[in-house]
């Protein structure tokens, strides 16, 4: 893409962008160095601060924690799932009764923060649900409606000749949905779905505030207490595992992504979602 | 029981909430829009390490939960005896730490906004304008930019939107913005757990409505038949 703003260089350009280039690599190295230098120099990622690393103890409960997020997430996708799928078949509903009520709760759910739904689920049915049930509920109904987004925007993408020839044939308007148009527009939908995923777990973090049991409300009490006093060291360990899974699973969406294109099939990008209201962009 | 008064009483509060949210928003919004069109430029530069920084940092941002990055930043600079203030506008240390841990997320997310949106402008445009003989700043500034603009606005209130709501996070680090008012509204009012969420709810949807409405009047003034 590069290639829009200028040509192929020619020697003598490609001589200077390798002045440039080496002038810019110091340049960054000098302030990731500098950075790296006031780490070390204030102490906050000297040897024994990583310590923790050698309790198995410690290593055990950030694993389940681990495994925690991932169940969280996973639950609150599945649900999400379904939620957006019923929510986005009601936006596109003839039925007026049915269409207002849908675009309510989903713009509803899209424009507030997901801290705000975790907190009050959390304070007004933290009984019944507890701090997961809670940490999930949030997390379905934000996904769902951000996901019923993206199914109303597949099922639109579907050109119109085919439920025109449906329609044709004499189905009715649930046969024309279930039968012609969501499969096709769910394989347009995957690399959107997946993408929502990463927004999931990264969201699932936001447990760390109830205390839900996820890995970084595990990471905190070891950072908090007195023998480690390490935030620093434990906030790189938990980005570590955080980008590892989600950059994997970013890659696997651009890939499948890429598939359809080369196919020449449709890809639902979450961009296109217009921004009338909530985000589209996975943030 | 009586709902209006109720209401009266903690609308203030509710209001100096979202205050302080609309400081902390606006701020990171500033800051990231500057370092995200820095970041952009970076990854569609001609020099390899530029890019190579861009692409990391845009991986490693967008990556990271913005809980962890509030933990490096609000437990973690301390440590480093990093204790900015910025008294003029009221703003003490958490709320600092709070634009500082915002504005470093939302960056990546603005720099892939600008990016997509210079991808939208068609190759034949650049090669057009080298051909008839604009140098590169002339390309730039004359040709891409002014059409990159117009697809960059719909993805960067997106982005816009989601700091907004984003900003919510700084109530679990200290600050006492519109999210951070929930838990004591509901301390001080017992049994208002719904009003106080539907209130401060109704609040974001405020905000968002008004980004997003400014985002479509944008978009209609600037429109073009491509």
């Amino acid at each position: 893409m590069s290639q829009v703003l200028y040509d192929v260089p020619g020697p003598r350009a490609i001589a200077r962008h390798r002045l440039y280039a080496v002038v810019g690599g110091l340049v960054v190295l000098g302030i990731v160095g500098a950075a790296g230098w006031k780490l070390w120099s204030e102490g906050a990622i000297s040897g024994n601060k990583w310590s923790f690393f050698e309790e198995p103890q410690i290593v055990e409960a950030l694993l389940e924690g681990l495994l925690v997020t991932i169940e969280a997430a996973a639950l609150a996708i599945g649900l999400a799932v379904v939620f957006g799928a019923v929510f986005a078949v009601g936006r596109l509903s003839d039925h007026a009764l049915i269409r207002w009520p849908s675009t309510v709760v989903v713009q509803f759910f899209r424009a507030t923060p997901v801290l705000l739904l975790i907190l009050f689920f959390f304070f007004a049915y933290a009984s019944r649900l507890g701090a997961f049930g809670a940490l999930v509920l949030a997390l379905t109904l934000y996904n769902g409606s951000v996901l019923a987004e993206i199914f109303r925007a597949g099922l639109l993408a579907v050109p119109r000749g085919q439920s025109e020839a449906a329609y044709a044939i004499g189905m009715r308007k649930t046969q024309v949905t279930t039968l012609v148009l969501a499969p096709q527009a769910v394989r347009s939908m995957l690399p959107a779905i997946i993408s929502q995923c990463v927004v999931a777990l990264k969201d699932t973090a936001l447990g760390y505030v109830i205390g839900s049991g996820e890995i970084v409300y595990e990471a905190k009490q070891i950072f908090r207490s007195p023998v480690y006093n390490n935030p620093i060291p434990v906030a790189i360990t938990l980005a570590a595992v955080f980008i590892v899974i989600n950059y994997s699973l970013s890659k696997l969406a651009q890939s499948l992504e890429r598939r359809l294109a080369r196919r020449g099939e449709r890809v639902i990008q979450t961009e296109q979602i217009e921004s009338g209201m909530g985000t589209g962009t996975p943030l | 029981m009586d709902l209006l008064p109720q209401i009266g009483e903690m609308l203030p509060r509710i209001l100096d909430g979202f205050l302080v949210t609309l400081k902390l928003t606006i701020l990171s919004l500033l800051l990231s829009t500057v370092v995200g069109a820095v970041l952009a430029s970076m990854r569609v530069s001609p020099v390899a390490p530029f890019r190579a920084f861009g692409t990391s940092y845009v991986n490693v941002f967008r990556n990271t939960p913005l809980v962890v990055m509030f933990i490096f930043v609000v437990e973690g600079l301390p440590q480093l005896g990093v204790r900015p203030r910025f008294t003029t506008l009221g703003l003490g240390y958490f709320e600092m730490y709070a634009i500082i841990a915002l504005s470093t997320y939302t960056a990546a997310f603005v720099c892939e906004a600008i990016r997509s949106g210079v991808n939208t402008v068609a190759t034949g445009q650049a090669e057009a304008a080298r051909a008839v003989g604009l140098t590169f700043g002339q390309t730039l500034t004359h040709v891409i930019l002014p059409q990159a603009f117009r697809a960059v606005v719909p993805p960067l209130v997106s982005v816009y939107i989601a700091c907004t709501k984003n900003s919510a996070i700084a109530a679990a680090f200290g600050v006492l913005e519109a999210t951070g008012q929930l838990s004591s509204l509901i301390e001080d009012f017992p049994g208002s757990v719904y009003l106080a969420f539907f209130l401060l709810a109704a609040g974001y949807m405020v905000l968002v409505f008004v980004l997003a409405g400014l985002s479509s009047l944008v978009e209609r003034r600037w429109a073009v038949s491509r």
